[in-house]
């Protein structure tokens, strides 16, 4: 084996990808050539590393050095500097947010030194298109021992004992599921696996399938052992492209090494994987409608009861789980259940996967401990509120989910605390807001998604999402009616009961969530017709104020529809009947002399 | 909606290639979707002339392909235009202001979101969330992602892809 003395890793997930990574993959192998490094340096492409918004990023070993936002144009000094003359190229260390000093390694930087990665262990590690890497990282070992020392029924006391939880959403515990599909009877069995990852703001399952595709192949191998299986299917959807390429090549490759197939490790286990490609539909995400997408069809659920562990995929018992609760499973295998339970809270145990993203520093994907704070989340891992300004909710759970105000910040997160709270674990994306969102917006955007994605099987959903997305369309507007907050309290509890599947009994709590925690911003819309984060156009009006006006005429000469008169070097005036409310004036005055309200 | 049989002979060699993406799948069970998104990638879009021989090929209604074509986001059943703009409406994208940007670009190519632009160059779409939250607001032209977006970015967007054409 060759001995190199640096690894260079570079993440190659979408994030970095979308910051040119792949660019500077070349171009630095090119210029390792150059100086006649490609042997002493290893350029290793991994999965992400979770800090997204500085990409592309590129960690340097032994040393550990984190370099961020390198670009094709750095690499020559880095080369020369760093790894000819080992020195560290100062200027392109990370600072935090809210001081200049710079930090070196990787695991003194906030973002990661309050993490524990479970389900991401391997994500910016190792090259995700190797499965040799996988394995030198106790990869497959998990699959051996069961294999080898542990009968089904006990793979499922250990799942059990652990206390996972589906990270997919609701929360079900994982080991309970298995057990069902284990009992049922039949002779023929699946284990599907829900990549169908549709949250917007979530991006957990894409980061695992990209940096770490073989822990999902070998979970599924392990719960295909433990429920009587020998077929599994990944749904994934294909606006992943580089998560459908890495499965494609981990399924292949384990293929080939004998880990998928006939007689895995020649202990008489069949078990293979196929894949297939999600074409665009949210309610796919919905495990019954999944299946109904898998079988070739259209994506619309089906009622529960008989819930999947008995008549899951063409009728017949199947377990239904998401990516990053299988990414946990080959390490509770090896390590135990009782280090898993060690972590987390009483009733949640282990870690969740966060994507953290909107009005935050620092973006990009967190994997903590259940019962972490939301505080810890935002301000000790996300540096704080971009431009400092104040923190004004945080939206967890994507369009089943709900806002959580500030209030509520030193609240451990857990399943059970969020429930109570009005929102929901969902896949665990996290939308911080600041002051500039306005709450029924918010609201409405959700809304106008799920009313766009209702499959229109039921009724309740069907039109009840439409109701309600036509009331709140009104209320930004300014066309509020006093009735309509009652409406939509009556209209969300009649769908919560009602609606067949959770992406309708669930779509209300965006509404409900903003109600409870911002309801005064739903009085402003309607009574004073006034919108207080200063979003919602028809409730805004501009105006200039004299004493900063020093009569350019800047904003008069952008005016598309001349609301704007004056005379040059006096204060200028906006006529409100002739204004379209598109802010251009504001956005050109140089004195900050233009206020909307 | 057109007749099944219409011009069979003739189409036979038209669509051979759809004659080879069904023989691949066809030990498959619940393969209508696979199918479906490899003839599209060969077309680009499913007419729905391409459906109806889908249908008969598979014996099975074209009611039944046509109600799966339309139920799924992803299966066009008009022409796109040569480059595809993409701008995700994910919640991260936009609380920053993914909105303005899509504005933007109907100003500028003077199309609304799901049309395409007169010359055939240009396909405006809002899109699910890309899961590059990381970049808010993104959006992918084809294959290529554009992050960290600001209203001022999208003239150099456009213009860039037309030098492409």
């Amino acid at each position: 084996m060759e001995f190199y003395r640096s690894h260079v890793l570079i993440c190659t997930g979408t994030g970095c990808t979308s910051s040119n990574s792949r660019a500077l993959i070349d171009t630095l192998k090119k210029e390792l050539v150059e100086n006649g490094l490609e042997k002493e340096i290893q350029v290793i492409e991994t999965g992400c590393f979770g800090f997204c918004n500085l990409g592309p990023i590129m960690v340097v070993y032994p040393e550990g050095v984190f370099y961020c936002r390198v670009s094709e144009a750095d690499l020559r000094e880095v080369v020369q500097e760093h790894f000819v003359k080992g020195r560290v190229v100062q200027r392109l260390l990370y600072h935090e947010p809210n001081s200049t000093v710079k930090t070196t390694e990787f695991d003194e930087i906030e973002f990661f030194k309050h993490q524990k990665r479970v389900a991401l262990s391997n994500c910016g590690v190792i090259d995700p298109e190797k499965i040799e890497e996988y394995i030198a990282r106790d990869g497959y070992f998990a699959l051996a021992k069961v294999l080898h020392e542990m009968t089904p029924a006990q793979v499922i006391e250990e799942i059990k004992k652990s206390g996972l939880r589906g990270r997919g959403g609701g929360g079900f515990p994982t080991g309970m599921k298995w057990e069902f599909a284990a009992k049922a009877p039949g002779d023929q069995k699946y284990v599907v696996c829900n990549a169908d990852e549709g949250d917007p703001g979530a991006f957990m399952d894409r980061s695992v399938l990209e940096g770490d595709p073989h822990a999902v192949l070998e979970a599924m191998a392990i719960a295909g052992y433990a429920i009587g299986a020998n077929q599994g299917y990944i749904y994934v959807r294909a606006e992943y492209p580089i998560a459908v390429e890495r499965l494609t090549k981990a399924i292949e490759q384990a293929r080939k090494l004998g880990l998928l197939g006939k007689n895995i490790f020649g202990m008489g286990f069949d078990f293979d994987i196929g894949l297939r490609l999600g074409a665009g539909a949210f309610v796919c995400g919905e495990e019954t409608a999944l299946l109904t997408s898998v079988e070739g069809r259209r994506g619309e659920p089906r009622p529960r009861p008989p819930f999947p562990a008995n008549k899951g995929l063409w009728e017949k018992p199947t377990i239904i789980n998401n990516v990053e609760t299988f990414a946990n499973i080959p390490r509770i295998i090896r390590y135990g259940a009782d280090w898993f339970a060690s972590m987390g809270t009483e009733k949640s145990k282990g870690t969740k996967v966060f994507a953290l993203a909107g009005k935050i520093k620092n973006t990009g994907l967190i994997e903590v401990p259940m019962g972490t704070t939301l505080r810890t989340i935002v301000y000790d891992i996300g540096g704080g509120i971009l431009n400092d300004k104040e923190f004004k909710a945080v939206q967890i759970g994507g369009p089943s989910g709900g806002c959580i105000p500030a209030a509520l910040l030193d609240t451990p997160i857990d399943y059970d605390n969020l429930i109570a709270a009005g929102a929901m674990m969902g896949s665990g994306g996290l939308i911080v807001m600041d002051n500039d969102t306005c709450m029924v917006d918010i609201a409405r955007f959700f809304l106008e998604f799920t009313q766009d994605e209702s499959c229109g099987k039921c009724p309740p959903c069907r039109i009840g999402t439409k109701r309600m997305l036509e009331i709140l369309t009104r209320i930004t507007e300014g066309k509020g009616k006093p009735e309509d907050i009652d409406n939509l309290e009556a209209l969300a509890k009649t769908i919560k009961s009602s609606a067949l599947c959770a992406l309708g009994q669930t779509s209300p709590n965006p509404i409900l969530s903003t109600l409870k925690y911002f309801r005064d911003e739903y009085e402003a819309h309607i009574h004073d017709k006034k919108c207080p984060a200063g979003v919602c156009q028809a409730l805004l009006s501009y105006t200039i104020i004299e004493d900063k006006c020093r009569g350019c005429g800047l904003c008069a000469r952008n005016c598309p529809v001349n609301a704007i008169s004056g005379k040059v070097k006096e204060p200028y005036v906006i006529d409100r009947e002739k204004c379209i409310k598109c802010g251009a004036c504001m956005e050109k005055c140089k004195f900050g002399a233009i206020e909307r309200k | 909606m057109s007749c099944q049989c219409k011009g069979e002979a003739g189409q036979g060699k038209k669509y051979a290639f759809i004659d080879r993406i069904i023989e691949r799948h066809k030990d498959e069970k619940g393969s209508m979707i696979p199918i479906l998104h490899e003839v599209q990638q060969e077309m680009g879009y499913l007419p729905e002339d391409v459906q109806a021989y889908i249908a008969q090929k598979l014996g099975v209604p074209l009611s039944e392909v046509y109600g799966i074509v339309t139920f799924y986001a992803l299966f066009n059943t008009k022409p796109k235009g040569k480059h595809k703009i993409s701008i995700c409406l994910g919640t991260a994208c936009y609380v920053r202001g993914a909105g303005k940007i899509l504005e933007e670009f109907e100003k500028q190519l003077n199309i609304k979101v799901g049309e395409t632009t007169p010359d055939g160059l240009f396909t405006l779409e809002g899109c699910r969330c890309l899961g590059a939250c990381g970049l808010a607001p993104v959006l992918t032209v084809d294959e290529h992602v554009h992050g960290r977006l600001k209203t001022s970015d999208v003239a150099e967007i456009i213009a860039q892809y037309k030098e492409e054409k």
